[in-house]
């Protein structure tokens, strides 16, 4: 989906913040639990769909996207998670905040689950897929001009463009038809070269740059 | 596709956190302990270091450097290292020639087993949105002058296969033992934002 957490390219964030050394894994104490029920919930709904999880990042609003952090950022996409699969019911995260600051809040009763009916074929993300690639190294593509409305990993920003392929990668799941439940459609993934005024305009600094992309998101270039 | 706003009401993450495990724990969907674990192995034991072991190996072991360059995932895994976020890693090579240099656009993806969790600024928007833009302007701003005659070469992370930067190793260090390396190796050089200085 053209959502916010589609970056690239995107202006106006303004300067790079500079690395620090030792900077700690986590912040504060709440980031490390936050990171750790995040983890531990998407395990509770239908395995470890990290494309699932990815997709209710990028549905928080742009409020629950920005302004709790990278970690209150999983936190709130952990809860999207447990809403949508009737773990928890809406109002709750925030009823038992304000009980346990000693307010007399009605905590809403525990709901009946409705987990996706769905499991995946085997951990991880890489599979088997049978057919041989359809593009080999060095064949000139065109990343497809669409806009689905579900989740993709074809990232606007390549959307249209030109660019060869550089290598082949391990077939895996596609993340679009994952992150919904709706079945793995593994694929074969390359590794996508680009120019960067190809993709940017004449005026763009000159770099290569490189992106994975699924079988499906591609288009031969004649 | 609507947006969703769980914390529409802008309470503090952090009180946030502590009733949503208080919930899943009364529950029986989480276990504290477990969390604990979590959270201690990537404070303590997977981090940057790992992947400082991996690059002082290949500077001191070229058949090393070579499976590493080959096939980085079974390279890497040589040397104990694997898990989470590295189903796949493949190794990219910085020369007096060509600097690569990793982001993720989407989200933040990043090679765990070798580097950990990923530092502030490559969560940040300005690193997500402007290194597959402007890659050698973010850099001077991090830090890092690249003369006109390198290439730059940029790696969204757009699938489930991890990068992780092999830096050049610094001149001068050719009597250094394996582990007296490994101590130059920063996070910042594995990613391309840095070089590694002695």
């Amino acid at each position: 989906m053209d959502g916010i957490a589609d970056m690239g390219g995107s202006q106006g964030w303004g300067g790079a913040s500079v690395p620090t050394a030792d900077e700690p894994p986590f912040a504060e104490p709440w980031e490390g639990r936050a990171f750790a029920l995040t983890l531990l919930t998407m395990g509770r709904i239908s395995g470890q769909n990290l494309d699932a999880f990815r997709h209710a990042l990028e549905r928080l609003s742009p409020d629950d996207y920005m302004e709790d952090g990278y970690y209150g950022r999983w936190l709130n996409a952990a809860e999207l998670m447990l809403l949508d699969s009737v773990i928890l019911a809406p109002g709750a995260v925030n009823a038992r905040v304000h009980r346990n600051q000693g307010e007399q809040v009605e905590e809403p009763a525990a709901p009946e689950p409705r987990k996706p009916d769905y499991k995946a074929t085997a951990a991880g993300s890489l599979r088997t897929v049978e057919a041989e690639p359809r593009f080999a190294v060095g064949d000139r593509v065109r990343a497809k001009d669409i806009s689905p409305e579900g989740h993709t990993r074809l990232v606007g920003y390549l959307r249209g463009r030109r660019g060869v392929i550089r290598r082949i990668l391990p077939a895996a799941l596609l993340p679009d038809s994952h992150a919904h439940f709706r079945g793995e459609d593994a694929q074969h993934v390359y590794s996508v070269g680009f120019d960067s005024q190809e993709v940017w305009g004449p005026d763009a600094e000159p770099f290569r740059l490189s992106a994975d992309l699924f079988e499906s998101y591609l288009e031969a270039d004649s | 596709m609507t947006t969703s706003a769980p914390n529409s009401d802008r309470l503090s993450p952090a009180l946030r956190t502590e009733a949503l495990e208080q919930l899943l724990t009364e529950r029986g969907l989480v276990d504290p302990a477990v969390m604990d674990k979590f959270i201690s192995t990537y404070e303590n034991d997977v981090g940057p270091l790992n992947g400082a072991k991996v690059v002082a190996k290949a500077w001191t072991d070229p058949e090393y450097k070579q499976r590493l360059l080959d096939e980085g995932t079974a390279a890497i895994k040589e040397l104990g290292f694997s898990g989470p976020q590295g189903e796949h890693i493949v190794v990219l090579e910085n020369t007096a020639a060509v600097h690569n240099v990793v982001v993720c656009t989407l989200c933040s993806c990043y090679p765990w087993p070798v580097l950990g969790l990923p530092p502030s600024w490559y969560k940040d928007p300005a690193y997500r949105s402007r290194m597959v833009r402007e890659p050698r302007i973010v850099l001077a701003e991090m830090g890092l002058e690249l003369g006109e005659d390198v290439d730059v070469a940029v790696w969204d992370s757009s699938s489930e296969v991890r990068y992780l930067v092999l830096p050049e190793r610094p001149a001068g260090t050719e009597d250094h033992a394996e582990s007296d390396l490994a101590a130059l190796v920063t996070r910042d050089a594995m990613v391309g934002v840095a070089k590694v200085g002695t």
